[in-house]
């Protein structure tokens, strides 16, 4: 028999009960191994390094080391300076917050021009801004040096933030500029009668009508710009990285007296913020795509 | 001076010409009416005349003055949308006094103006709810609010009341008609509604496929409709219209309306003289046509003829009934306790001196 009957109006659940639970062998199993990895981490995460170094690098923790979070935290050397990675979090604090909220910001005041407003040339600016989405990250890396040190941003959390609200543009503009279509182009002519302006309309106006699309940019660019690694490595070097890039020289300042189970706790903290924004803000994240901005 | 003056204004979108050169000139504390079909662009002209949308030619004139370049804010109108446009994120308070707010008007002539329109147009219970939160009738009275709150040279209305139900619409096309006796603004409405449009309108522009087919006061376009177009939309039911021949007889001129045995000749006034010999489409409403005894005005006995009769449809103030003139098919609208039946011959009663001659080619009206 077929994987249930197709009647046309999409596909009816799996009626058949083997069939069923093959279905879910397979998707557990997928699962499974997509989460191999995370366990074996969170697991190491509170082993000794001795322990693993007895045994092996997968196993369950004999005696629960949480004193390697701590250690993490503030005590670790990563490259001659014992401060654990608590600095480069900061550092990726400082960068990432400020780069989501300009970005995102901007990305709604872009959209809104070009979706609401029509001026000459809104198709080709917004071609063009949108295909920052689909060049290469390598590719920007030469430019983005050159103007670095020519503003004198290199090497300075300042410069990271800059990369990511300009890049970032692109994204946010084409998220709020399709969500902002929604929005009837009465309501601006209404307004623009009213006598509201340009910014007066989005601040009174469209940005009432916002919040989910706001919601979705937001956790895309928080989640992206933490995780991001390339730039942080190439543009930023000692106590200016940040932690994605710290990651690696601490896992290169301790090849050969592995600390698994201190690198472990460490890769956890530095997951944690995007794991958070993914428990708490996952499903606004899809309300939020899949909405409209007026019923 | 004209409060409002349209000159040959044309707009395209991409290809299609929406707008192909209309012409309008308003004086003074009228009131417009335009009317027409579907897409025929009564809307975008109203965009343009608000400044919302650019015309691709042409120029209007707000109050004398030339406003091509003028923003929408400073031309000083106000207008009502087709859709309502209410901001969907303030009560209907803050809808009302946006304009207000943007213009810096002090907050106690804020209130004055809101409690001022708020008992006009009995939306007071509403006033702190959301958008979201009314039925379409109190949308479009939010939206007339918003209008008039403000004192502008000229209030441009886009079918502010097609979704309200039959009974709040004779309310509301009476409050618009008092208010405009009141302040005596210039406004102009645009509406589907031909009752609307006869009631209100000092005088109606009626608009097809981007063109000003005939612009005059409401008595002058119903009994004599600038074109076919114009007769065919105005009145419901519609004029009817026959192809006929004109000739001149010994006994004065008659059109003849049909062939061979079928043939009607019907008199005509002496004004149509001059188109003896002629072919032509002659135009009569269905109201100068009733049943054999009614008197049209004054003279004793008028022009009686008979006809077969196809169906008669009461509905209560009259009786439509369908007839055949000629050949032709006519609709005619009788007192309503006479109800012939349908296959039998009835007698009639037509009032000649309304009857409307057009131009079989142009389909312009020549007499
Ligand atoms: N922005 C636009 N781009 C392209 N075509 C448009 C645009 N706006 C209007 N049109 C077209 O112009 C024509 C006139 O539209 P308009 O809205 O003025 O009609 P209308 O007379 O107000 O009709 P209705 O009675 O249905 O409101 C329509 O055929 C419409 O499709
Ligand atoms: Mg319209």
């Amino acid at each position: 028999m077929a994987l249930g009957s197709y009647t046309g109006k999409g596909a009816r659940p799996v009626r058949n009960a083997p069939t069923r639970v093959l279905l879910h062998a397979i998707a557990i199993l997928l699962a499974a191994a997509y989460l191999v990895p995370l366990a074996v981490v969170l697991l190491n995460s509170v082993r000794s390094a001795e322990e693993i170094a007895q045994t092996s690098m997968i196993g369950w923790p004999l005696a629960w080391a949480w004193g390697n979070y701590a250690t993490a935290w503030s005590d670790f050397c990563i490259a001659q300076t014992c401060t654990g990675i608590q600095p480069y979090m900061l550092n990726s604090a400082l960068v990432t917050v400020p780069a989501t909220i300009l970005s995102t910001l901007l990305g709604a005041v872009a959209g809104y021009a070009i979706s609401l407003w029509r001026f000459p040339g809104h198709a080709w600016i917004f071609g063009l801004v949108t295909l920052g989405v689909f060049l290469p990250e390598q590719m920007r890396l030469i430019p983005w040096t050159i103007v670095l040190r020519d503003v004198g941003l290199s090497n300075t959390l300042t410069g990271l933030v800059a990369i990511h609200t300009i890049q970032g543009l692109s994204f946010t503009t084409l998220f709020c500029r399709n969500y902002y279509l929604s929005i009837p182009q009465d309501l601006i002519k209404a307004a623009k009668i009213d006598g509201a302006g340009f910014f007066r309309i989005f601040a009174r106006i469209v940005l009432p009508l916002s919040p989910p699309i706001l919601i979705v940019s937001t956790i895309w660019q928080f989640t992206g710009i933490w995780n991001e690694f390339l730039y942080g490595v190439t543009f930023t070097t000692g106590t200016q990285q940040p932690i994605t890039a710290a990651l690696i020289a601490l896992t290169a300042a301790v090849a050969d007296a592995p600390q698994y189970g201190v690198q472990s706790a460490a890769v956890v903290l530095a997951a944690l913020p995007t794991l958070l924004v993914y428990l708490f803000g996952g499903r606004y994240f899809v309300r939020g795509l899949t909405a409209g901005a007026v019923k | 001076m004209a409060a409002l003056a349209i000159r040959d204004v044309r707009k395209r979108f991409g290809t299609t010409e929406v707008l192909k050169g209309v012409g309008l000139e308003i004086e003074n504390g009228e009131f417009t009416v335009i009317v027409g079909p579907s897409g025929c662009g009564k809307s975008t002209l109203l965009n343009i005349i608000a400044g919302l949308e650019k015309p691709t030619s042409g120029t209007v004139e707000i109050g004398g003055r030339i406003v091509d370049d003028v923003a929408p804010k400073d031309r000083d109108i106000a207008m009502v949308f087709q859709s309502y446009a209410l901001y969907p994120s303030m009560t209907v308070r803050q809808n009302i006094v946006f304009g207000m707010e943007c213009r810096n008007v002090p907050k106690p002539q804020r209130a004055e103006a809101l409690a001022r329109v708020a008992r006009l147009l009995q939306i007071e219970p509403l006033l702190d709810r959301k958008p979201a939160q009314l039925s379409g009738g109190q949308r479009q009275r939010v939206a007339m609010g918003r209008a008039l709150v403000r004192d502008p040279l000229l209030f441009l209305f886009d079918e502010p009341l097609s979704n309200l139900d039959a009974k709040l619409r004779v309310e509301m096309r009476m409050e618009i008609k008092q208010l405009h006796h009141r302040i005596g603004s210039t406004m102009v409405y645009v509406t589907h509604d031909q009752i609307e449009a006869m009631t209100m309108a000092t005088r109606i522009a009626v608009m097809h496929q981007g063109e000003v087919q005939q612009f005059a006061d409401p008595d002058t376009v119903y009994n004599r409709p600038a074109n076919l177009f114009v007769a065919g939309f105005m009145g419901a039911p519609p004029m009817n219209i026959f192809s006929a021949r004109v000739e001149a007889t010994p006994n004065g001129v008659q059109a003849t309306i049909g062939q061979g045995e079928n043939a009607v000749a019907l008199a005509l006034p002496d004004t149509c003289k001059p188109h003896a010999g002629r072919a032509v489409m002659l135009g009569l409403r269905p109201d100068c046509i009733a049943e054999e005894h009614r008197r049209f005005g004054a003279d004793a006995a008028g022009l009686t003829i008979e006809a077969p009769v196809e169906m008669s449809e009461p509905t209560g103030a009259e009786t439509i009934v369908v007839l055949r003139i000629g050949g032709e098919r006519a609709l005619a609208r009788v007192s309503p306790d006479t109800r012939p039946a349908a296959g039998s011959r009835a007698r009639f009663s037509l009032d000649m001196r309304r009857v409307c001659l057009f131009d079989p080619g142009t389909g312009m009206l020549i007499a």
